[in-house]
């Protein structure tokens, strides 16, 4: 899966997540732009990992603060699981 | 400039203190609306485990840990004095090097006993064992599966090791296999789950869970911190209810619950347990407990084991207070008791607070609990019940908790 499919899917993913319909670019940030509080945070990482069936550990979740960070992790992670 | 003048920092520094800016506000707009501060109540006296005078006022207490009522047990508080008279006040030293007193060893028999397990280890707090145990045995490459509703102490010591931390949803069997499933083959998997979850009071499935850890080859620690003392039939805890303890690596406790004193040990059959001592930093870099806590705390355990007429009342108070509390018309955070905890669950801080007021002036304590330290962002009351509650202490409960609502506006 390339690049541009992972973020494809993962702008699907966030849709229902994004209450406010803010308009999502690799800049989006999740805690400030998108307002997600750590509840939020869980259950949209939950449907990426059954999505790809990878795991985001909450030490690389550490490191995404913005929308283009998680879709290069999720590239990567499903290109090389470890 | 004079050389004995200092000098003043031109740039403009950021105030370490600034990121606590949302909390004072919080805090500031509580208290300005003339309510009693929740969070600095004093105990004046205390007349016995289940009656102090607060502020100024006789209260029943329904906010303690003090499950089974320990805290005045006539041969704990003998064991003590006799240990303080004959050990001193304190060890000065580390358990490694001077602070291991025969107290310590014989509270650390009594552990082995109650459990039925080879090996346990004493901390100076239930925290301090987390931190430790978690953190000492999940190393780089590891894995560490947790709930994600699990207690602080659980959460830093993840991050205090190197491990991956990967936490599921609260309770949920499918979402923790599925992450289990996809770890790399040969990593080394730790299960960390609680027997009693302390906000809501709620149990863990552990006979499922257990069973799906070990089929991933995890090894499993469980935090039976409000379980200890009163749940299962020789008070082990949930993993004894459910069946599964021989499947459980590490069990994690306290002794300032049900115990009635302060510390915190893990409880293990695993052969090679002892080097715990030397390598987890928790527990070889602070002092050891003092002699009267530990002679407190061991003789406590003894009592706790033969304690099942104790059990057996505390089951019926958690049993009248949540029927009660539910006819009242009050949201609980569990549909049926589970636990000697019964969360109530407020709609908001404001109301919350005030809820919690209108309790202590009737004469009656309870923890106010909200985030981040409660799940869903929820404000709670949560009500924690004793032993040494009487029958007509739990109805009285229940009226000042009606008329409490009633002024308001809960029910």
């Amino acid at each position: 899966m390339d690049r541009a499919e992972v973020d494809r899917r993962i702008r699907k993913l966030i849709e229902p997540f994004n209450k406010k319909g803010v308009t999502i670019t690799d800049e989006t940030t999740f805690a400030n732009d998108l307002e997600f509080d750590s509840l939020t945070v869980m259950d949209f990482v939950a449907e990426i990992e059954d999505e790809f069936d990878i795991i985001i550990s909450m030490n690389q979740q550490a490191e995404i603060e913005n929308y283009g960070q998680l879709v290069d992790a999720v590239y990567k992670l499903q290109v090389d699981p470890s | 400039m004079q050389a004995d003048q200092p000098e003043t920092r031109e740039a403009a520094g950021t105030d370490l203190f600034s990121k606590f800016d949302p909390i004072i506000q919080m805090r500031e707009k509580l208290l300005g609306t003339g309510i009693e501060d929740p969070f600095s109540l004093v105990m004046e006296r205390v007349l016995s485990p289940t009656r102090a005078v607060c502020n100024g006022r006789e209260t029943i207490l329904l906010g303690t840990y003090n499950y089974m009522g320990m805290t005045f047990d006539p041969d704990v508080i003998e064991a003590g004095k006799q240990a303080l008279a004959d050990f001193g006040a304190g060890t000065t030293g580390s358990r490694v090097l001077n602070g291991t007193y025969q107290g310590h060893k014989d509270v650390e028999q009594a552990l082995c006993d109650f459990y039925d397990m080879d090996h346990a280890m004493v901390f100076s707090t239930g925290y301090q064992a987390n931190l430790g145990i978690i953190s000492t045995i999940a190393g780089k490459g590891d894995y560490i599966v947790l709930d994600i509703d699990s207690h602080a102490s659980i959460y830093d010591g993840c991050k205090m090791g190197d491990a991956e931390i990967v936490p599921f949803k609260h309770n949920d069997i499918e979402a923790m296999e599925k992450r289990l499933k996809r770890i790399p083959d040969g990593a080394g998997i730790l299960v960390v789950l609680e027997g009693v979850y302390s906000m809501l009071g709620d149990v863990a499935p552990l006979k499922e869970m257990v069973a799906v850890a070990k089929k991933h080859g995890a090894m499993v620690l469980v935090d039976e911190a409000h379980s200890m003392g009163f749940i299962g039939e020789n008070g082990r805890g949930v993993a004894e209810q459910a069946g599964v303890m021989d499947d459980v690596d590490f069990i994690i406790g306290t002794f300032s619950k049900s115990v009635g004193t302060v510390g915190g040990f893990c409880v293990s059959n695993h052969p090679k347990f002892e080097i715990m001592r030397l390598v987890c930093r928790p527990y070889t870099f602070t002092a050891s407990l003092p002699p009267s806590v530990v002679a407190t705390a061991c003789t406590s355990i003894r009592k706790l084991g033969q304690a099942s007429n104790k059990r057996a009342h505390l089951w019926e108070n958690s049993k009248r207070l949540h029927g009660g509390l539910k006819d009242l018309g009050f949201t609980l955070g569990t549909e049926t008791p589970e636990s000697a905890i019964i969360a109530v669950i407020m709609p908001d801080l404001e109301k919350g607070a005030a809820m919690w007021e209108a309790l202590l002036k009737g004469g009656l304590y309870v923890n106010l609990a909200r985030p981040p330290a409660t799940p869903a962002n929820m404000t709670l009351l949560r009500c924690s019940l004793c032993a040494e509650h009487s029958e007509s202490e739990v109805e009285e409960i229940l009226e000042i908790f009606e008329n409490a609502g009633k002024s308001v506006g809960i029910i």
